[in-house]
């Protein structure tokens, strides 16, 4: 487990991993798994049908974190794996994931993972996903994660997805879907260069009384790279529902953020907000007073927006 | 010492409009200096000649002896100059604590010596400090926060253009006392543009800006009335000695 140099920065970038993980955890490595714990309320066990594994957290689990970070580390790897988690009634835990792919060779790398949140009522699941990418080949690092959610009543989630850099194309699906009482809430952060694509598209169906649905989106676009945003709220009943996307764009980079709000209810209540826009003038003049150089402060400008 | 010497500045884009002609004047260290004058008179324009965030068209700018006409922003700052914008710029992801962090140039700038340059302002630093620089802070605030900035930053020349604008009496009470303990302490040269009197009068010297040029200099008690009478003179009501009707 965590063999290489390879390994090891890999897995500190996507899932701030040092030596190994505390609580449960699986560690798959090109296609294989290279490294699997549970705990006494968190089981995992491997998917015996296709490539995934079911992460299994007993009811009233509190406190506790599961890591399931994904490495690829040869050229030429293409994968579909399948995630699903059953999260028990009254819960509050934290799941990691991510993939990192190294890809020094001439043919793509490429991850889907597809993620299944079944969340029981009254529990809360703070998720995070980072996606890396890195190595001077010239084939392609693909990632099109899919994250399905179903909230019971007075569930929440709050997932933060972030794209560190460095892959070349991804189609990003997210859709949650919220009982009574119930919340969900995406942070977004993604950054693009070069030639790089970015898709997300992501759903919040509000199908309960007083369920709440937030999307915060957050990216930059350098380079050519392009990126295309499609995030929708839907409020089925008495429901708040929340988009705001916002982007930074340089260079000759090329954004398209399509928030959209659907009300199936005279209670839903639903906002959206959406800005394209370059660095400001004035902010970079005012971090230059302060003795940054105008390369520090757009990287500082940069780094907040993104944090 | 900072000294201008027969700076001008014109615009190009607006025909060639001179917004300064031939503006020199001196500034000892340690000083406080008050630029005060009409709106449009060139005050923000010479204060931001100083700090480099416009060229001179001609004329020479030197701080402590040195040329730095063409020096850059950030070369300026790293020689001491500091500049506290009049409508400061906020910042989605940017904490208090991250300016002030930025603005001291110690990347382990304490809790309390951030409260300390907050309370300064009549901020308090529980209520602030992880709050970003963004728009959920109204603009007294956002002000506020920037001069707490400059006062992190402990440059030897401060400017501050208008710092009373959009602040309410209470902070500006603050803000006062403020200054006047800096000049007290005397280890910066402060470059104040104000239209308060009790700024004002705070002043070892008053600079009077108008029409692009220096109209009037002397001390606070000089200045004070005859900014009165240039204002009554202004008016042909007040002028005739009568109250309006």
């Amino acid at each position: 487990m965590m063999d290489t140099e390879v390994d090891r920065a890999l897995l500190l970038k996507i899932a701030d991993l040092v030596g190994k993980p505390v609580g449960a955890f699986n560690i798959r490595k090109d296609c294989g798994c290279d490294g699997r714990e549970s705990t006494e309320h968190i089981k995992i066990t491997g998917k015996t049908d296709k490539a995934g594994i079911d992460i299994r957290i007993a009811d009233g689990t509190k406190g506790e974190s599961c890591r399931i970070p994904v490495i690829i580390t040869k050229p030429g790897i293409t994968e579909t794996v399948y995630n699903d988690f059953y999260v028990g009634a009254g819960c509050d835990v934290d799941i990691i994931a991510g993939c990192g792919i190294h890809n020094c060779g001439g043919e793509d790398s490429r991850h889907d993972g597809v993620h299944t949140f079944y969340v029981g009522k009254g529990s809360r699941v703070h998720y995070v996903e980072k996606h890396y990418g890195e190595g001077d080949g010239t084939g392609g690092r693909i990632m099109n994660p899919q994250t399905i959610v179903y909230l019971e009543e007075g569930a929440l989630i709050q997932m933060d997805t972030i794209q560190i850099g460095g892959i070349d194309s991804t189609k990003r699906y997210t859709k949650i879907v919220c009982g009574k009482g119930a919340e969900g809430m995406i942070t977004e952060r993604l950054m693009t260069g070069g030639t790089q694509t970015a898709e997300s598209d992501m759903d919040i169906v509000l199908d309960g009384e007083d369920s709440r649905g937030r999307v915060i989106s957050r990216s930059v676009a350098r380079g050519s790279s392009s990126q295309l945003f499609r995030p929708c709220v839907q409020g089925n009943a008495k429901c708040f529902g929340h988009v705001q996307c916002d982007s930074i764009i340089m260079d000759d980079a090329k954004i398209r953020s399509v928030p959209e709000i659907a009300a199936y209810s005279t209670e839903a209540q639903l906002i959206h907000e959406a800005a394209i826009g370059k660095i400001a003038g004035d902010q970079l003049l005012k971090l230059e007073t302060l003795g940054l150089t105008e390369e520090e402060a757009e990287d500082r400008i940069l780094k907040g927006f993104l944090a | 010492m900072l000294e201008l010497q027969h700076v001008s500045y014109s615009v190009p884009e607006a025909g060639g409009l001179d917004i300064l002609r031939d503006v020199s004047l001196s500034v000892p260290d340690h000083t406080l200096v008050v630029l005060t004058g009409p709106n449009g008179g060139g005050k923000t324009t010479l204060a931001k000649l100083i700090m480099g965030l416009a060229a001179p068209t001609s004329g020479r700018i030197l701080w402590n002896g040195e040329d730095i006409t063409r020096l850059s922003i950030t070369e300026r700052a790293r020689r001491g100059i500091s500049y506290g914008f009049q409508q400061p710029p906020r910042f989605k992801g940017i904490t208090v604590r991250d300016l002030l962090t930025m603005a001291s140039g110690d990347k382990t700038l304490s809790k309390d010596r951030c409260c300390h340059f907050l309370t300064r302002v009549g901020l308090c630093a529980n209520d602030y400090l992880d709050r970003e620089v963004d728009t959920s802070l109204s603009g007294g605030e956002v002000k506020r926060i920037e001069i707490a900035s400059i006062l992190a930053r402990g440059a030897q020349l401060m400017i501050f253009d208008e710092p009373e604008a959009g602040i309410d009496l209470w902070s500006f009470s603050r803000l006062t006392e403020t200054f006047e303990q800096l000049h007290a302490k005397g280890s910066a040269t402060m470059m104040i543009i104000s239209h308060q009197e009790r700024i004002i009068s705070l002043a070892d010297e008053v600079v009077v800006v108008g029409e692009g040029k220096i109209l009037h200099r002397g001390s606070a008690d000089e200045i004070l009335p005859k900014i009165l009478s240039d204002t009554l003179g202004s008016c042909p009501v007040l002028s005739k000695g009568g109250a309006a009707q």
